[in-house]
C-alpha cells in the first residue's frame, strides 16, 4: 500500500475509520461497468434496488488504508422521470448522499455526455470527471483540453483508459480527495440565459426560505418545477401550493418570452452550455474510416444486415443449446451416480422425500446452470461489443407486429433456452410494459425442457414431422397471445430511441464476473423453489392426495381435453418441471412404451397441453419477483386458458382425422 | 380551373410523390383514371400559374408555392380520414371518399381545432399516411396546447416548410424544428439532444419500415420509425433539391 494521500487545508476531515461512498454515474455504455470491475475486484454483489427490477451492482474498495463503497448507479441520460433507473438514480443521489459522484463521461462523445454532468453539478454533490475512452476519441481525432475543461466545470478531470486500467489509481486518489473534503468544494454553479437565470434565482429563493424538500437543493428544486417534473412537483405541491404557483407563472412568463414551453427552454440551454464546453475543451481534427465504420456498414447494410442478424441470433441460439446440452447431460449422468433421478412414486415417505428433494436439484443442476452460463456469456459478449445494438436496428420493425421493438427480440430468443433468465434480461427494456409483454410473449418459447416434452411424448412414438408440427403451432401462439396482449395491456408502446454506441472489444474479465454474479443471484431464486415444490408434490403423491384432485378436475382433462384421469396427476407433477410428465407417465404405466396407454391423440394433445398450461414454478417465481404476484398470477392463467383452448381444439380436430 | 381542381391536381402530386421526386404524367393518368391529354392540359395550367415545375419528358414537380397547398389539403383530408373513422365512427372504406369532398371546405382554424380535438394524431386511419405537420410555428404540440386561447392571427405561421425524418434519405441534412407526440417521447428526445435548432444528419434507413439512424452531437441515435416519422426537420434549399 502506497502512503496516504495529503490533504491540504483546514477543510473538515473526514475520519479515516468511517467508509466512503463512491457513486459511479454516467450515460450507458461509457465503460462505467468496466470501471466499476476495475474498482471493486471480486467484491461485487448484484442486487435488485428495492422494490425496483433495476439491477443495483455494489461493492467494496480499499484504497491506501481506506475502505470504500462503490455503487455503480444504472446508465440515464439524464433527471427527468422517463425511467424508474432515471428517479432511482436521483434518489439515490439527493438522498443517500453518497461521498462523491464520479461522473464517467465517454470522451468521444463529449458533447452529450456534459449534458448529464451539468445535470449532476446542478444536483451539488461532489463530484470527480472521469474522462473515459480517451484511446477512442483519439482514434477519431479528438483531443481534449484536460485544464480548460476542469476550468469550465470547477470539477476535477481525470482521463482514463478503464479497459486497460489507465488511469485508475488517479481517478479512485481524486475522488478520495474530494470525498473528504465533502462540503467544501461544490462543482461550478451552472447558469442559464440573464432572463431565464433571474426567475430561478427568485424560485430558489423562495422554496429556501420556506424550508421546501430540504433534501434537495433549492436551486434545483426551482430547474425541476420549470421542467415541470411530476415527482418534485408532488413533493412541493403536499408543502406549499404557493411555490407550485408561482412556478406556474414562471413557466408562463418564460414560454412567452421563447415561444416554446419552460421543460424544452431549461433542456435547450443545458444543450447550449453542453456544446460551448466541449467546443472549447476539445479540438477536432479530420475523421478517419476506422474499424468500427466498416463493422458498422456490414451490421446495418440493408441486405447484409439481415444476414448479420440472422447470423448473431443463431450463433447465440446454437451455442447456447451446443454447449448446454453438452454440459446438461454430462451433469445429470453424474448426478445419476449418487442417486436415480427419475421421480419415485412409491416407497417410504423418507424415501420419497429425498427423491424429490434430490430431483429438485438435478432440475436445476441440469436444466437451468448449463443453459445459463454460456448464454449470458456470449449474451454479455454482443451486448458490449455494439453488435446487439445493430440486430435490434435490423429487427425493429418484425418487433413491432407484436408491440414491441427491436431489443425485444433478445430475451424472447433466450427463452428458447430457459425462460427463467430470459424473463431476467427483460429488463434491457425501457418501460415496464414493454417488460412485461416481453415475459408474457416468453412464457410460451418453447424451452429446453418442452422441447423434452415433444421429443419424448410425440417424436419419440409418432415421428418427427409431428413434433415439427408442435414446435410450429407453438411459435405460432407466441405471435398470437403477443398480439393479444399487445390489445389488453393499457399503454402505448413507445418507439425505439437508441444509441448506436461505437464498438467495442469487450474485457473477457468483465464478461466473467457479470455472468458469475449473474448466475449466481438467478440461483437463490430458483434452487429453494426447485427443491421444495418437487419434494412436496412428490411427497402428495405417496400419501394419495394427488388422486382426489386429479379426479376432481377429470371434467377438464377427460371431459374436454379426451385424457386418461390420470393425466390430472401427471400435470400436477410437471408444475415443478415439465419432463416430470413424461418421467411420471414412464413411473405410473411402468413401461416406456406409451402407446400401449394412450392414443396417438391422446399423446399429442397431453404434450401440448403440457407445453403450454402452465409457465414452471420457477418461471413463475422469477415473475413474481419481478412483476408483482398479480401479475404472475394473470399470466400463468392466461397460459392455462391457453392451454385449454388449444388442447381442447386439438382433441376434437385430431380425433376426426386420425 | 377551380379551386377545388387545383387543390386535388397538387395533392395528387404530393402523394403520388412524397419525397418529392417529380412525378409522370401517365402516373398522375393512372391516379385519377382519365385520359393522359386532358392531365397534360391540366399540369400546364398549373405550371402557368407557379405552382409546379412542368417538363412534357421529366414529369411534374411542386414549387414551393405548390408544396404548401399540397401539404396542407393532404393534411386536413388525413385530419378528416381520422376524424370520420375515429369520433363519426363511419367505416374505413368509406372515409377517402368523404374526405376527399370535405377537405377543401375545412378552414384552417377548423383544421387546428380537429387536430387539438384528436389529441394531434400523427398517422391516418389505416396508419398507413403520416400526416403532415401543421403550418403554426410551435416547436412541440404541447406548445400549441398551451396557447389553446389564442386565435391564428396572432399565433402566426412558420416559415418555412418542414420535411419528416423519414422522408428523408440517407446523407441529407437539416435543423431540428418541430416534434409532434406527448410529452414522454419528447422530453426523451430533448434529453438525447434533440433540441430545436439541432443540426442533424441521416446517417441510415433500416429498410421494411425500420429504424432511421441519426447523427446530432457527435452520438449517433437510432429512432423507430413512428418517432422518426413525427420528427420535422427545416432541409436547406440546395438539400432539398433531388430530397
Amino acid at each position: 500500500m502506497r502512503a496516504h494521500p495529503v490533504i491540504n487545508g483546514e477543510e473538515q476531515i473526514a475520519s479515516d475509520n468511517r467508509n466512503l461512498v463512491f457513486a459511479l454515474a454516467g450515460n450507458a455504455n461509457v465503460g462505467k461497468s468496466v470501471l466499476f470491475n476495475h474498482l471493486t475486484g471480486s467484491s461485487q454483489i448484484i442486487g435488485n434496488w428495492p422494490g425496483k427490477t433495476i439491477e443495483r451492482a455494489q461493492g467494496t474498495l480499499d484504497f491506501e488504508g481506506q475502505k470504500i463503497i462503490v455503487v455503480d448507479l444504472p446508465g440515464i441520460y439524464s433527471f427527468s422521470t422517463f425511467s424508474m433507473e432515471e428517479i432511482v438514480s436521483r434518489e439515490y443521489i439527493a438522498l443517500e448522499n453518497p461521498d462523491v459522484v464520479i461522473n464517467v463521461v465517454d470522451a468521444a462523445i463529449l458533447e452529450r455526455n456534459l449534458f448529464f454532468t451539468i445535470q449532476l453539478m446542478e444536483m451539488e454533490v461532489p463530484l470527480v470527471l472521469c474522462l473515459n475512452q480517451l484511446d477512442a476519441a483519439k482514434k477519431k481525432g479528438i483531443t481534449i483540453d484536460l485544464k480548460k475543461l476542469e476550468q469550465a466545470l470547477g470539477v476535477p478531470v481525470v482521463p482514463t483508459v478503464a479497459i486497460r486500467g489507465e488511469g485508475i489509481y488517479e481517478l479512485t486518489k481524486n475522488a478520495v480527495e474530494i470525498a473528504k473534503r465533502k462540503g467544501s468544494k461544490k462543482p461550478k454553479q451552472v447558469k442559464y440565459g440573464s432572463e431565464i437565470e433571474e426567475k430561478i434565482q427568485g424560485l430558489s429563493l423562495m422554496i429556501q426560505s420556506k424550508k421546501i424538500a430540504p433534501q434537495y437543493p433549492p436551486r434545483w428544486v426551482a430547474v425541476k418545477l420549470l421542467e415541470n417534473d411530476p415527482e418534485i412537483k408532488k413533493l412541493v405541491g403536499s408543502n406549499s401550493k404557493d411555490i407550485l404557483r408561482s412556478a406556474d407563472i414562471v413557466a408562463e412568463e418564460i414560454f412567452q418570452i421563447h415561444k416554446e414551453q419552460a421543460f424544452a427552454v431549461i433542456a435547450s440551454e443545458r444543450y447550449a452550455l453542453a456544446s460551448k464546453i466541449s467546443n472549447e475543451a476539445q479540438n477536432q481534427s479530420l475523421m478517419k474510416t476506422t474499424l468500427s465504420d466498416k463493422l458498422e456498414w456490414a451490421t446495418t447494410h440493408r441486405v447484409l444486415g439481415y444476414f448479420t442478424s440472422a447470423g448473431v441470433i443463431g450463433g447465440l441460439l446454437l451455442w447456447t443449446f451446443t454447449i448446454g446440452n453438452f454440459l446438461s447431460t454430462l451433469l445429470s449422468e453424474g448426478l445419476k451416480i449418487i442417486s436415480p433421478v427419475n421421480p419415485a412414486l412409491n416407497g417410504s415417505i423418507w424415501g420419497v422425500l429425498w427423491n424429490g428433494i434430490f430431483g429438485g436439484i438435478v432440475a436445476g443442476i441440469t436444466l437451468i446452470i448449463p443453459y445459463v452460463i454460456p448464454f449470458y456469456l456470449m449474451l454479455s459478449m454482443i451486448e458490449d461489443s455494439g453488435i446487439l445494438t445493430r440486430v435490434a436496428f435490423m429487427m425493429d420493425s418484425a418487433m413491432h407486429k407484436i408491440g414491441l421493438h427491436g431489443k425485444a427480440l433478445i430475451p424472447l430468443i433466450l427463452g428458447f433456452g430457459c425462460n427463467v433468465p430470459a424473463i431476467r434480461s427483460c429488463r434491457i427494456m425501457e418501460t415496464k410494459r414493454e417488460r412485461l409483454l416481453a415475459a408474457f410473449a416468453i412464457t410460451f418459447a418453447p424451452c429446453a425442457a418442452r422441447t423434452i416434452l415433444i421429443l419424448g411424448l410425440v417424436a419419440a412414438f409418432l415421428g418427427s414431422g409431428w413434433a415439427l408440427a408442435l414446435y410450429g403451432i407453438d411459435i405460432a401462439i407466441i405471435f398470437i397471445m403477443g398480439r393479444v396482449a399487445l390489445k389488453v395491456v393499457p399503454g402505448q408502446s413507445t418507439g425505439l430511441i437508441m444509441e448506436m454506441h461505437s464498438f467495442k472489444v469487450p474485457s473477457l474479465s468483465v464478461i466473467g464476473k457479470q455472468t458469475w454474479v449473474r448466475t449466481k443471484s438467478l440461483i437463490y431464486i430458483v434452487f429453494p423453489i426447485y427443491i421444495a415444490g418437487s419434494a412436496l408434490i412428490q411427497v402428495f403423491y405417496a400419501l394419495g392426495v394427488l388422486g382426489p384432485v386429479s379426479n376432481a378436475i377429470a371434467p377438464l382433462t377427460v371431459g374436454w381435453l379426451g385424457l386418461p384421469v390420470i393425466a390430472g396427476i401427471l400435470l400436477i407433477l410437471g408444475i415443478v418441471r415439465k419432463e416430470f410428465i413424461l418421467l411420471g407417465a414412464v413411473a405410473i404405466f411402468g413401461s416406456t412404451n406409451l402407446l400401449l396407454f394412450l392414443t396417438p391423440v391422446q399423446l399429442i394433445t397431453l404434450a401440448l397441453v403440457g407445453i403450454l398450461y402452465l409457465p414452471c414454478l420457477s418461471t413463475i417465481s422469477v415473475l413474481a419477483k419481478d412483476f408483482g404476484w398479480k401479475a404472475a398470477v394473470t399470466i400463468s392463467l392466461a397460459n392455462f386458458a391457453t392451454a385449454l383452448i388449444v388442447g381442447g381444439l386439438a382433441f376434437r380436430i385430431l380425433s376426426l382425422l386420425m | 380551373m377551380s379551386g377545388k381542381s387545383v387543390e386535388n391536381y397538387l395533392k395528387a402530386l404530393y402523394v403520388i410523390s412524397e419525397n418529392g421526386k417529380a412525378v409522370t404524367t401517365t402516373a398522375v393518368s393512372n391516379y385519377f383514371k382519365i385520359a393522359p391529354a386532358s392531365v397534360t392540359e391540366m399540369l400546364q395550367k398549373l405550371a402557368e400559374k407557379g405552382y409546379i415545375e412542368y417538363s412534357p419528358y421529366h414529369g411534374s414537380k411542386l414549387t414551393s408555392k405548390g408544396l404548401q397547398i399540397a401539404e396542407t389539403v393532404t393534411r386536413k383530408h388525413r385530419l378528416l380520414e381520422k376524424f370520420l373513422h375515429d369520433v363519426l365512427k363511419i367505416g374505413k372504406d368509406k372515409v377517402h371518399t368523404q374526405a376527399c369532398e370535405m377537405e377543401h371546405a375545412l378552414s384552417d382554424e377548423a383544421e387546428e381545432s380537429l387536430c387539438r380535438l384528436l389529441n394531434h394524431p400523427d398517422k391516418c386511419p389505416d396508419d398507413d399516411h403520416v400526416i403532415p405537420a401543421c403550418s403554426l410555428p410551435f416547436s412541440s404540440c404541447e406548445d400549441c396546447i398551451v396557447t389553446h386561447n389564442k386565435g391564428l392571427e396572432e399565433v402566426g405561421k412558420r416559415g418555412q416548410h418542414l420535411v419528416s425524418i423519414s422522408d428523408l434519405k440517407e446523407g441529407k441534412e437539416g435543423k431540428i424544428s418541430f416534434v409532434r407526440g406527448e410529452h414522454k417521447t419528447l422530453q426523451r428526445l430533448l434529453d438525447m439532444g434533440l433540441t430545436p435548432g439541432t443540426c442533424v444528419k441521416v446517417l441510415r434507413v433500416a429498410p421494411l419500415s425500420g429504424p432511421t439512424e441519426i447523427g446530432l452531437r457527435g452520438s449517433k441515435i437510432a429512432l423507430g420509425q413512428d418517432i422518426a416519422s413525427n420528427v420535422f426537420i427545416e432541409v436547406s434549399q440546395e438539400n432539398q433539391a433531388g430530397a
